[in-house]
């Protein structure tokens, strides 16, 4: 194969008008909001000034309850009612804050169980990937959570509000800045 | 050999985030003073390849000349980490989700948009050359004009009611994707004074593992608000821009119908290696 062609091709800013062309119905209900055993996954994404990002993109990829990693194809596009593809994205609204109706992933392979994330916004000029691990026992056992000191960890794994919610705001700079991933 | 630098090297990112901090200024921000602070990060990168660092391949998250990322850039490195299963695989798409008029943007309303019409297509590989098949296709673009149909975009260009600019399809066996839409123009933003971005098309893919997904915008051939563009500037390294430059391909233009263009997109996950090729090995 060619240089030119091995050479990876690059990210670019999903830019400020993402929304006609990356949302779809339902896009952010990976199951039916309410459902039983569905939860809400919510947060707001701040900027650098503690300012909310209205123009921000969270896409999530999730093993289901059990830890199984859905590759039956459907569902992550057309919602058919009950396939759950493990797939769903929320753009931020006015206030900064995204909405995804799921279920709670089970562990995979005995791991933590978290979503695997990744945030798009205008002046973000690529991805960024990062994970939303679910509070508990699992989380405080992990061995990659356990190899960062408490504040960064604290970026990582979500809360639960008193409704039930798992509450995880995103900083993409300042002192409670996310910890970001390379693979 | 040179290896996949996932973030510049460090010395080169301090370098350039050193060289880059907007200057304070009351009059309004020119293009010779975006360009001259692009000068500077390609003098800065020149510098560090000259030096004998690692070429960096991908996009800067810290690139000051596009404005809006100046609060929006994380500040420390990401953590490097081994993927886990969830993170090895990507989506899977039903051929029944993604209807087959979807990927042709000049058909979605009653008559013909305006602008010229052209075809682009490609096929999506990883790093290894392999094809990412059934994987989603997603796209969107500014009308002939150079206006988007996004509420926020309000310069006075016009609206085509004929032409939406969104589209998708799924990459076939091959991992082709084929699309036929209209030209996009080149869109003004508030970058600084006269900011124009070159023409370009929204792309979002997804490949074999959600490491691999990327959203990134190809750009057409000899385009010249490149050298101007601080988004296209984001990507230090030539031959990274290079990749998202499409190719005028007459093999693909039909007579009397459409331009055509053609666009491969390498997708490039977790161990991805590059290796300088052999001599006499292309």
């Amino acid at each position: 194969m060619s240089m030119a062609a091995s050479i990876p091709t690059p990210g670019q800013t999903v830019g400020p008008f993402f929304h006609y062309g990356m949302e779809y119905p339902q896009a952010a209900e990976l199951v039916p909001p309410r459902s039983p055993g569905s939860v809400q996954l919510r947060g707001t994404v701040y900027d650098g000034a503690g300012d909310p990002v209205p123009d921000a993109q969270l896409e999530i990829w999730q093993a289901d309850e059990h830890g199984t990693i859905v590759r039956t194809p459907g569902g992550a596009y057309r919602r058919d009612g009950g396939a759950f593809s493990g797939f769903g994205r929320a753009s931020t609204d006015a206030a900064g804050v995204y909405r995804l109706w799921t279920v709670e992933p089970g562990p995979v392979d005995g791991g933590a169980p978290f979503f695997a994330a990744i945030l798009f916004a205008r002046g973000l000029p690529t991805k960024l990937h990062t994970r939303i691990y679910l509070p508990g026992e699992a989380a405080h056992n992990d061995a990659f959570l356990a190899s960062m000191p408490e504040h960064e960890r604290a970026t990582l794994i979500a809360h639960r509000d008193d409704e039930g919610r798992l509450v995880h705001d995103i900083h993409l700079q300042g002192d409670r800045e996310t910890v970001f991933l390379a693979f | 050999m040179i290896g996949w630098a996932r973030s510049p090297p460090s010395a080169t990112l301090s370098r350039m985030t050193a060289s880059a901090s907007p200057p304070a200024s009351a009059s309004p921000l020119t293009q010779a003073d975006i360009s001259r602070e692009i000068a500077e990060r390609d003098d800065a990168y020149r510098a560090s390849l000259d030096a004998g660092e690692q070429p960096f391949l991908g996009t800067s998250l810290d690139f000051a000349p596009y404005r809006s990322s100046v609060l929006r850039h994380p500040t420390k490195n990401p953590k490097l980490v081994d993927p886990e299963s969830i993170e090895l695989t990507s989506p899977a798409y039903g051929h029944h989700e993604v209807g087959a008029l979807e990927s042709d943007l000049t058909i979605q309303h009653n008559g013909e948009p305006l602008g010229e019409r052209m075809v682009v297509t490609g096929r999506v590989l990883d790093g290894e050359g392999r094809p990412v098949r059934h994987q989603l296709v997603e796209l969107w673009q500014a009308n002939a004009a150079g206006r988007y149909i996004h509420q926020r975009d309000q310069h006075p260009a016009p609206l085509d009611p004929n032409f939406t600019g969104a589209g998708r399809c799924l990459t076939d066996e091959d991992g082709t994707y084929r699309f036929t839409t209209i030209k996009p123009g080149a869109y003004p933003w508030r970058n600084h004074l006269n900011a124009w971005r070159p023409a370009h098309i929204h792309f979002s893919l997804f490949g074999n593992a959600f490491t691999q997904r990327i959203v990134t915008q190809m750009y057409f051939p000899g385009d010249p608000l490149f050298a101007l563009d601080p988004i296209y500037q984001s990507i230090p390294d030539q031959r990274a821009r290079d990749r998202l430059v499409a190719t005028y391909d007459h093999e693909l233009t039909s007579p009397e119908w459409a331009l055509g263009y053609r666009w491969d997109i390498v997708l490039t996950g977790p161990q991805a290696t590059w290796t300088e090729p052999e001599e006499g090995d292309e």
